[in-house]
């Protein structure tokens, strides 16, 4: 059954809308600059980074389940800020959630949600809606083991 | 009021040197007055990270398109870009951008649909600004508003629609996507996202010159003699022929259209915005499958 949206995607989609759409851009590019780096034993390991195709711009991300609990890891080049903003808000927003959260609370469509067509347009906000159905598929496949 | 042209020895052998400024003088001429910079770029919020001082952002999807219909701003609305932008219609632009000038190439032939004089690329766009160790800001310019006018925009000359290109066909066709989208194993670039087209391969008969090629590794345009030998002797364009380039959506074509007009000097060289995503999704209009361009079907 559905509970409420987690309170990190409540909080973001908040924050978004409460800005005019020049600054939503400005609050994306902050998340574009908190996108914490790859944790170092991912480095040298593309082979367990998934690329997002959708996306324009190179981004590739990693989900960990442990214990139940989630945490997404995501890399884009810095020449990417808007790819590097949805990875980091889909990060924020998802890591310490458990596996019936992140699968039953987040809803597909949460990308749609958050203000950011009339900012980025609706055609950018697609490759963020594929950045969340590949970490969902990437939790479910990783609990399921 | 134009601003002084870039008289690089190193352009003088284009057929439009004017349309390109180097980034020695771009630096020398910041700041001058009649000269507004304009970055357009593929991520919208490049521009936001560090800039050009002084530049402008247009971006393509947001201030270019038609946000309704498919299909490019109006006059009206170009107008009011303009002048949140600080451009008059006497201004020289200077445009730049990320991925070899890809979308400032864009930018530049709607620029051109709308008729604005004095429009320039900056030659090897971000990459060789920042391959020089040249400065960006993050300080956002408060242009002053200007009066554009209102002016019609004209499709007639560098811009073809689907029945254009049926028409054309038989004629010299440049399709400028990859080799994938290109033989019809895939419909969208190489790691970019499915933007929908119902069908794969390329129209009959056209050549395929990914638009990349035009550019050197240093992001830099190709000298003409280099450019010669991929558009004349690789792809068979002749003197005076009349040239129709399409990619996926029409921006990969538009830098090909600036390079087979402004650089190489063919008078008539439209670009097909409708490209794959339409040809690809239209009922009935002929597609060949393969690396081969295949051949125009009897009418």
């Amino acid at each position: 059954m559905r509970g409420p949206l987690p309170r990190a995607l409540a909080d973001t989609r908040e924050d978004f809308l409460a800005l005019g759409v020049k600054d939503r851009l400005q609050l994306l590019l902050e998340f574009s600059d908190e996108l914490p780096a790859l944790p170092a034993e991912y480095e040298g390991h593309p082979d367990l980074l998934e690329r997002v195709e959708e996306c324009q711009s190179p981004v590739f991300i990693f989900v960990e389940v442990v214990d139940g609990v989630v945490t997404m890891h995501a890399t884009a080049p810095r020449e990417a800020p808007t790819t590097r903003g949805f990875a980091s808000i889909l990060a924020q927003g998802l890591n310490g959630l458990s596996v019936g959260e992140v699968l039953d609370d987040v809803p597909d469509d949460y990308p749609q949600t958050i203000g950011l067509g009339e900012a980025v347009s609706p055609l950018r906000v697609r490759g963020m809606t594929a950045l969340l159905a590949r970490a969902k598929r990437q939790v479910r496949e990783k609990s399921a083991a | 009021m134009v601003v002084e042209h870039d008289t690089s020895a190193r352009f003088s052998e284009y057929a439009h040197p004017e349309r390109l400024v180097s980034t020695d003088w771009l630096q020398e001429h910041l700041g001058t007055p009649g000269l507004v910079v304009v970055e357009s770029d593929e991520d919208v919020l490049l521009w936001d990270t560090g800039h050009i001082a002084g530049s402008v952002k247009i971006d393509w999807h947001l201030d270019l398109n038609d946000p309704v219909q498919r299909d490019y701003v109006d006059g009206e609305a170009f107008a009011a870009l303009m002048s949140r932008s600080g451009i008059a219609r006497d201004s020289t632009v200077v445009i730049y951008g990320d991925k070899n000038n890809w979308w400032a190439a864009y930018a530049l032939w709607v620029f051109s649909l709308f008729g604005h004089e004095d429009v320039r690329l900056l030659d090897g766009g971000r990459a060789a600004w920042e391959a020089e160790g040249r400065e960006y800001t993050t300080d956002a310019p408060e242009p002053v508003a200007t009066d554009y006018p209102v002016v019609e925009r004209d499709d007639s000359r560098i811009r073809a629609y689907k029945d254009d290109v049926l028409a054309h066909l038989g004629a010299p066709l440049i399709d400028v996507r990859s080799p994938e989208e290109y033989s019809g194993e895939r419909t969208t670039a190489p790691a970019y996202p499915e933007e929908g087209a119902l069908r794969a391969g390329h129209i009959p008969s056209a050549q395929n010159v990914p638009w990349g090629r035009a550019a050197a590794e240093d992001g830099r345009f190709r000298s003409l003699g280099e450019l010669d030998a991929i558009y004349r002797d690789g792809a068979g364009l002749a003197e005076g022929d009349d040239v129709v380039a399409y990619c996926r959506i029409g921006e990969r074509s538009s830098h090909t259209w600036f390079v087979l007009h402004h650089l190489m000097g063919f008078e008539n060289v439209r670009n097909y915005d409708g490209s794959w995503t339409e040809w690809g999704s239209a009922v009935r209009v002929p597609i060949v499958q393969g690396s081969e361009p295949g051949t125009v079907p009897g009418r």
